[in-house]
């Protein structure tokens, strides 16, 4: 089986648009989350959300590529173009090799919506405009981004609720592993608007800390009172170990490990043995010892249920080691269909940096938390060995382990 | 006769949807070509003759339009009548 290296990575998030300043942003814990005034006119119960800005494309991309494009798959698109970049990536290379794209995304309700409200005005299909159906699609960044990147490998959107980042990576790191592909784009996007999480606002998930926007994301504290959402897009070039060497490209992590489960329980309401088994999946697949595992980020989406079930997995699996356990989501809110793709860009970076991110606004334990070592303060600490949890809607868990290099 | 402003309006609608230097616009240029047009552009030909000009024509009927001349035409026809 071949090794499988990250030789680049590229963000757009609501706690930065590039690496440096994503760094910084977990290193000193700031919140990128704020107060969307839309969304209180709108009738949601919570009015939060991270806030990242809309790209403008029109200087980088022609018209017709740019009207194709979903919201999602124009985060998506910045943060490829970063990615590809720092892997020393060209377009000359990706004419000449077979490199594939592997991206999660669970919806594209933005594009939807616009084009179901001008069929219904104007009842006429063909002034829903020649881009809808290319932003609506589910596969929508996908489609999108191997078009303009020319690819020539595998091509396929990763559908799996939450979890929808993280497993793009593990299918990835499968079809590399197996000899399939040499080099793959791998990621997570999520669009950022309140058509797309309204029906979510309505299960009373999220949090209604209005007047509180960077203490609404609490992951484990015992006053926790639900998610928010946020998005952007997360991508990773993920290579095999010999062609990265043989490029000269630069090497910063190692995919060590997959695990993944479904619970085969309710649609809603997560378990403990699904994510259990998921972990201990992961950790069956590597060679990693338990003990070497120094920081372990948490799905913890700082719902009640959630990161209540989860601390216990947790607690079950490591038991008295106890690594370090976090949720960068407590300063991102839950990027959703891209955090699980985030969450390893942001553990890479804090390897790189010897440091784990602090959990803010952790400031109480509930029973189960009070397991687990959790900072709610940046620890510097020199650690080569982090462990990914994401999980989704129906019950679907993804696990990677990935080693700094 | 086709008001001078009514071409001028055209011009410079098509310029800023397609995204052309509105000096390339000549009568006797072809629109296609000039536009680099293909056939989803001619779905925002459709959208873009509706929001501009307040009615709605089909994909189809551009089959007879070669020239930025023939679309003066087309329009002018549609919003003054056939002359």
């Amino acid at each position: 089986m071949r090794r499988v290296v990250v030789t680049g990575m590229g963000i757009y998030s609501c706690i930065g648009q590039d690496l440096d300043t994503v760094r910084d942003s977990l290193m000193t814990g700031k919140s990128g989350i704020i107060v969307d005034p839309v969304r209180e006119q709108m009738g949601f119960r919570s009015y939060l959300t991270g806030f990242l800005p809309e790209p403008n494309l029109n200087s980088m991309l022609d018209r017709r590529k740019r009207v194709c494009m979903s919201q999602e798959a124009s985060y998506a698109y910045l943060a490829t173009l970063s990615a590809l970049e720092q892997a020393k990536i060209d377009n000359d290379f990706l004419t000449k090799h077979e490199v594939g794209i592997l991206y999660g995304n669970d919806s594209s309700a933005l594009a939807v919506v616009e084009g179901v409200d001008i069929l219904r005005e104007k009842k006429n299909t063909t002034l829903i405009g020649s881009g809808s159906v290319f932003q609506s699609m589910n596969s929508s960044v996908t489609m999108n981004l191997s078009v303009i990147f020319k690819l020539k490998g595998i091509n396929l959107t990763i559908a799996g609720a939450c979890a929808s980042g993280s497993h793009a990576l593990g299918m990835g790191f499968m079809m590399i592993q197996s000899g399939l592909q040499d080099c793959i784009i791998c990621g997570g996007a999520q669009e950022v608007n309140p058509y797309a999480v309204g029906s979510f606002d309505g299960l009373s998930a999220f949090s209604q800390r209005n007047d509180a926007p960077a203490e609404a994301s609490r992951p484990f504290d015992a006053g926790r009172d639900g998610l928010v959402p946020s998005g952007g897009a997360a991508t990773l070039i993920l290579e095999s170990y010999e062609s990265a060497v043989k490029r000269g490209a630069p090497i910063f992590a190692e995919i060590l490990s997959y695990g993944f489960s479904s619970n085969g329980d309710h649609i809603s309401v997560p378990n403990i043995e699904g994510p259990k088994r998921s972990i201990i999946m992961a950790l069956e697949n590597s060679d990693v010892r338990l003990e070497d595992i120094k920081y372990v980020n948490a799905h913890a989406t700082s719902t009640p249920v959630g990161d209540y079930n989860e601390a216990l997995a947790i607690n079950e699996v490591f038991g008295e080691l106890k690594p370090f356990v976090g949720s960068t989501k407590s300063m991102t809110g839950h990027e959703m269909w891209m955090a699980g793709a985030s969450e390893v860009i942001y553990s890479i970076i804090m390897m790189h940096n010897s440091f784990i991110a602090p959990t803010i606004n952790f400031n109480k334990p509930d029973e189960a938390s009070a397991k687990l070592n959790i900072n709610n303060k940046c620890v510097r600490l020199s650690f080569d060995i982090s462990l990914s949890n994401s999980f989704g809607f129906g019950g679907t868990n993804s696990t990677l382990i990935i080693k700094k290099l | 006769m086709i008001e001078p402003e009514l071409i001028e309006k055209i011009n410079r609608v098509l310029a800023e949807e397609f995204e052309v230097d509105p000096n390339i616009i000549k009568p006797e240029a072809n629109l296609m070509e000039t536009l680099e047009l293909d056939s989803l552009d001619l779905v925002d030909m459709v959208v873009l003759i509706e929001h501009n000009f307040g009615f709605t024509v089909r994909a189809k009927d551009f089959a007879e339009i070669k020239t930025f001349e023939d679309f003066y035409q087309f329009i002018n026809s549609r919003i003054n009548g056939s002359q």
